[in-house]
């Protein structure tokens, strides 16, 4: 077929010899893109009279949408709270480095911090979200798709890594005033993680819900009451789950009790991070989320900037963490700062420990990321119209080749 | 004509498939002298169990066929007449149908003309008959009250016209077609019938579509099986010729 016969400026490639994930299967397909968005073949044939303008043999490897990582507080030395004299260098270095594990969009999360670290950080943020070329990502780097503020509205007692003396309450006015106080400002945030049974929560979710900034239950001591609420008011993730969060207890299962509620408002489902690196959450537990509430599992890293640094001290935040192996605690303790697992390990650690299908697994670190935060119509799946942003891997999910766009942006 | 029997369903599939596939071969296809393979139509477009898609998916998207090669009767033009008229005009000017490959519905029509259409009929649109409606349930979840009532058809006239017909018909729900097709008169009440007046005409079918057939049509035709057998040896491919 000769290749020259492109009916618009625009080229069109055809994924061949590929199986690509597609209605909750992998289906043997081949999958076009023309534009940086996938396209409807037949579409194309008919309507345009259009054929593909270049091929590329995928081996028959696996093609999958391009992971999406909620929660990601830096990598390679980079640490996203503390900034630098340009954050902006820091966010683009990890944005480089995470596409060599399939990631294509992340939201950069900043802990808790003092509100000058805040001011300055999302600032400068706002340059990447606001600019196209960095929100959909490209061979500079995945995707900036907003920032995920985990604190400083959190619980005392749960703070895990966080540092005490940055903490807030909301005080007593009400609204989001309180949070825009500290932050500086809501534009460029995609999320928020806080404590709902802190006094005045209530108006904060709703606010932000409205806003559309998605809220995020953590860090807390909430019951599964106060957490109920909160879901009514809007919010719809609950942030590395089981980790900082009262233990399930069979009288009050508390914020965990949200996979089964039957008080979450119809129509809107409630979605959950999980650290899935075998260290945050012993592989039952995982299994005991999974099977409870399987469509809202949120594969996250959660990685801190020692991810991709070799064993020792190194400082997150405020606080100064310690690496041994796959584990990183806060110094001189044993509690865990954060995980330094790559989304890739995480997706097939995820496989392997919960028996799930490979379909399954995929779409826990593609499709529903998307649909927690709204833009599955665009992001996380391979329907047509939505953006190339394609990960192509082996059937033990090891990567291949990342692309972003339709663009290959990482080749192994 | 040619009546060849094959075990099943998947046989007499292969057995048809190899068929086509040779007589293109043979015929040296090349970008002056194209094959036109015809193909009966279907459901209208706009639905997602359309032809187009049917076509699409079934055909079109596993080989390598230049779209503006691939000519559909659009049931959701605007002017169907004119749809078809042009279709006529597009098979002549393609030089006409090389090889049209068919089926039969249980009523004996081919295409959609339907019983008392006439044999000597060309492309227009078809109200469907009941049987049609009833057999094409299975693309609209059963719901009778969803499959289209109307279709746009190529006659029997056209598919006479092609150089050369090949009816493929499987199962015992059409063996009472065939019988009619093939042992009784021409009739327009069974169109499949018009092809006995064809001078290059092949009936594929599996066992199961012979149940209504004389035995001796049966054995005279199996007899033949050696000689049906070598029309789907493997030819030499187009590649090694050209070489």
């Amino acid at each position: 077929m000769p290749s020259n016969g492109s009916v618009s400026d625009a080229p069109i490639t055809q994924f061949i010899n590929c199986r690509i994930l597609k209605e909750h299967t992998l289906q043997r397909e081949d999958l076009w893109v023309r534009d940086g968005r996938i396209l409807d073949p037949e579409k194309l044939f008919f309507d345009e009279q259009g054929y593909a303008d270049r091929q590329l043999d995928c081996g028959g490897a696996i093609l999958a949408p391009g992971f999406i990582d909620v929660q990601l507080n830096g990598g390679y030395g980079v640490d996203f709270s503390t900034p630098s004299e340009d954050p902006g260098a820091g966010v683009a270095f990890v944005a480089k480095k995470i596409l060599e594990h399939g990631v294509t969009s992340f939201c950069p999360t900043l802990v808790t911090s003092p509100p000058s670290v805040y001011h300055k950080v999302l600032q400068r943020f706002s340059f990447f979200t606001a600019r196209c070329e960095f929100q959909s990502g490209g061979v500079h780097g995945a995707g900036v798709l907003g920032v995920h503020l985990e604190g400083p509205f959190i619980s005392l007692e749960k703070k895990g890594a966080h540092p005490e003396q940055f903490l807030r309450t909301f005080g007593g006015s009400g609204g989001v005033n309180p949070l825009l106080e500290v932050y500086g400002g809501l534009d460029n945030v995609s999320m928020v993680t806080l404590a709902p049974e802190l006094a005045g929560s209530q108006s904060v979710v709703e606010e932000l819900s409205q806003r559309g900034v998605t809220v995020s239950l953590g860090h807390s001591v909430a019951n599964l009451s106060q957490a109920e609420e909160a879901v009514q008011q809007g919010a719809s993730f609950i942030t590395h789950l089981f980790n900082a969060m009262l233990p399930f207890h069979h009288r009050d299962p508390g914020i965990v009790g949200l996979l089964t509620s039957n008080r979450i408002p119809a129509g809107r489902s409630v979605f959950y991070g999980m650290i899935a690196d075998g260290i945050h959450t012993n592989p039952a537990a995982l299994r005991i989320a999974h099977r409870a509430h399987p469509a809202g599992l949120v594969l996250v890293t959660d990685a801190i900037m020692a991810m991709g640094l070799p064993p020792g001290r190194h400082t997150l935040g405020q606080q100064v963490i310690e690496i041994q192996g796959l584990h990183a605690y806060v110094a001189g303790t044993t509690t865990l700062s954060g995980s330094i697992a790559t989304m890739d390990m995480c997706v097939r650690h995820f496989q392997q420990a919960s028996g799930c299908s490979v379909p399954e697994a995929l779409e826990a670190a593609s499709l529903h990321p998307a649909q927690l935060l709204g833009i599955s119509h665009q992001k996380g799946s391979l329907e047509y119209g939505c953006d190339a942003d394609l990960v192509l891997m082996d059937d033990q999910m090891v990567l291949e080749a990342t692309y972003i766009s339709g663009v290959e942006v990482w080749r192994k | 004509m040619r009546l060849v029997i094959l075990e099943d369903y998947d046989l007499a599939s292969e057995w048809a498939a190899k068929y086509i596939r040779n007589r293109i071969i043979t015929f040296r296809p090349t970008a002056q002298r194209y094959f036109t393979l015809g193909l009966p139509t279907g459901l209208p477009r706009a639905h997602p169990e359309s032809y187009h898609s049917y076509m699409w998916n079934n055909f079109f998207k596993h080989v390598d066929i230049d779209p503006a090669n691939a000519h559909i009767l659009d049931g959701n033009a605007q002017d169907l007449e004119a749809e078809c008229a042009v279709f006529e005009k597009d098979i002549a000017d393609a030089g006409g149908i090389d090889l049209f490959v068919g089926g039969i519905g249980p009523d004996g029509h081919i295409a959609f003309n339907e019983p008392g259409s006439s044999l000597v009929s060309r492309t227009r649109v078809k109200t469907l008959a009941k049987d049609t409606i009833v057999a094409n349930a299975r693309f609209f979840g059963h719901d009778l009250s969803k499959v289209p009532t109307m279709a746009l058809t190529v006659g029997v006239g056209t598919v006479m016209d092609s150089r050369e017909v090949m009816i493929v018909i499987t199962g015992a729900h059409k063996a009472f077609a065939l019988y009619k097709a093939i042992e009784d008169g021409v009739n327009h009440m069974w169109t499949v019938s018009a092809f006995q007046q064809h001078p290059r005409t092949i009936f594929v079918c599996d066992e199961d579509a012979t149940l209504e057939l004389r035995v001796k049509t049966v054995k005279y035709f199996k007899g033949l099986m050696h000689v049906h057998n070598k029309l789907v040896d493997p030819v030499l491919t187009m590649k090694n010729d050209l070489s």
